[in-house]
């Protein structure tokens, strides 16, 4: 399993809002694909995915607050 | 929401003009002026620019361009920043878009200049607050042109000339490559402002036509003078020519 972790996205950013899933559980996934869409305040950014595999969980829903090194999602890698 | 005093105290150290190799390659610019152009068409354009610099390895790009009235909806766009219906909407013939930019609602038309830097920023600086501060920055110094006074305002993105907002800033990010971005009022026919609380602040706008008491042309010296600020701040070459690409300018 391969997790999908908030990389740092700027000097002061500590957290971001998850804006919208581009895959839902089950779906396969390929390595950098983007995998889900998060927002700071005046800015958006697409995370690409760590690895392809099936999208075991989601652990952040949108909506949800998440913080740098903050794990969004399990990849079960094929 | 951003805290209010870490902006007033950043100053980041500038993206260093380094003009021997790599650092060269990687500060290399387009400069693509689309003219009054529909939202929708700039829109299309930045994507297939972004997927050329994605896979391509094309220089960055800086799209300028102005729109029709439009207004546009970002991702933190909350329903009441809306102040009238989208029929009437239609009625006054504003086009109405959700994007997928932070921020909230913004209104574009024509006499504002818009600014789309499709960056690569794996190329320049990771850093999103580096890159929003950056943008302001360029606006700062475009308006020190006419010997204004323009600031940013601790705990927004945007900049203000005293109490009011001149402009916007609204940015996405895919791969570390920027789409989106801002816009400045230059001749903007503000009432348009009124159907919208803008970046869902209650705000006053203005435009540099306003504050200089004159009607400003948004021409080819003016255009190129904030592209001289983006130079500046990004350490920018310019490079001429057609990016390699079936994209017509229309």
């Amino acid at each position: 399993m391969t997790k999908v972790v908030l990389p740092e996205l700027g000097e002061g950013i500590v957290k971001a809002s998850v804006t919208y899933w581009n895959f839902e559980v089950g779906d396969e996934v390929k390595e950098g694909e983007d995998l889900v869409e998060l927002a700071t305040d005046k800015a958006t950014f697409n995370m690409p995915s760590p690895a392809s595999g099936i999208l075991k969980e989601k652990l952040k829903e949108e909506g949800d607050e998440v913080h740098v090194g903050d794990t969004l999602a399990m990849i079960e890698e094929q | 929401m951003n805290n209010g005093k870490c902006f007033v105290e950043y100053s980041p150290k500038p993206i260093p003009l380094d003009t021997s190799g790599k650092a060269k390659e990687n500060n290399l610019c387009r400069i693509v002026d689309l003219g009054l152009v529909d939202y929708s068409y700039a829109y299309e354009f930045q994507k297939q620019v972004l997927d050329k610099i994605r896979y391509g390895n094309e220089p960055h790009a800086l799209i300028l361009c102005e729109h029709p009235h439009t207004i546009t909806q970002g991702r933190m766009t909350k329903e009441s920043d809306l102040l009238i219906s989208p029929l009437k909407l239609k009625q006054l013939g504003v086009s109405n878009y959700s994007v997928e930019r932070g921020g909230r609602i913004t209104y574009h038309g024509p006499g504002q200049l818009v600014a789309y830097p499709v960056f690569d920023l794996n190329k320049l600086k990771k850093d999103l607050k580096f890159f929003l501060w950056s943008l302001e920055e360029v606006i700062i110094n475009f308006l020190n042109n006419f010997n204004l006074e323009a600031e940013r305002k601790p705990g927004y993105t945007g900049v203000w000339i005293e109490d009011r907002k001149i402009a916007s800033i609204g940015i996405a990010v895919k791969k570390w490559i920027t789409f989106h971005g801002l816009a400045i009022n230059l001749n903007t026919d503000l009432e348009y402002f009124s159907l919208i609380k803008p970046c869902g602040l209650d705000v006053r706008m203005t435009s540099l036509s306003q504050i200089m008491g004159r009607e400003i042309v948004i021409d080819n010296r003016l255009k190129e003078r904030l592209v001289e600020e983006f130079k500046k701040v990004f350490a920018l070459e310019i490079v001429e020519g057609q990016m390699n690409t079936q994209l017509s300018e229309r």
